[in-house]
């Protein structure tokens, strides 16, 4: 998993089946001290995330597939968890 | 899944049977205020997408899977026709 700040929600009328029902909500990886790291990628919201919130994305296919319950879906990535706070030794 | 723009279409008559009929369109990966990522790739379309449409794709095994039948060698596909995308830049602590 990475974390990532919720940059807000991207709004897509046409799209695949697969995604109906999701939010999806774009993000930007950071590292470990808030700083951008990397591409923004776009994830579907399972852990009712808003704007703004540190979350977890997972990035692998087949745990989206097991979070979301849906077979053969064409989705990548996910909002685990919502952060409350990351200690860094 | 990540953000990317339309640019222009790919002909290509000699390829593997599970193309046949899909539309290859190239495209331009983005970030939300629509600047350039990376380089230009090609993805295929499933939402009938059109050049100059704000769109979103997903990449590795999950673009084959957004075909049906799904075994096709793809690694790319668009999945989704933007329209707004509401991004509140943050802060970087």
């Amino acid at each position: 998993m990475i974390l990532a700040r919720v940059l807000g929600p991207v709004v897509a009328t046409i799209k695949h089946p697969a995604f109906a029902g999701h939010t999806l909500l774009l993000c930007q990886p950071v590292d470990e001290t808030g700083k951008a790291a990397g591409a923004e990628i776009i994830a579907v919201d399972h852990a009712q995330a808003g704007q703004g919130d540190l979350v977890l994305v997972m990035r692998e296919g087949n745990g989206v597939r097991q979070v979301l319950k849906q077979k053969m879906a064409p989705i990548r990535s996910v909002i685990a968890a919502v952060v409350d706070h990351v200690e860094r030794g | 899944m990540y953000l990317g723009e339309v640019r222009g279409t790919v002909v290509a008559t000699v390829k593997y049977e599970g193309l046949e009929g899909k539309k290859l369109l190239l495209v331009q990966p983005v970030d939300h205020a629509r600047k350039p990522v990376g380089s230009m790739e090609v993805a295929v379309d499933t939402v009938q997408a059109g050049v100059g449409d704000f769109v979103y794709l997903v990449g590795s095994r999950e673009a084959a899977l957004a075909l049906d039948p799904w075994f096709v060698p793809v690694d790319a596909a668009i999945v989704g026709i933007v329209d707004d995308v509401d991004a509140k830049p943050f802060a970087s602590k």
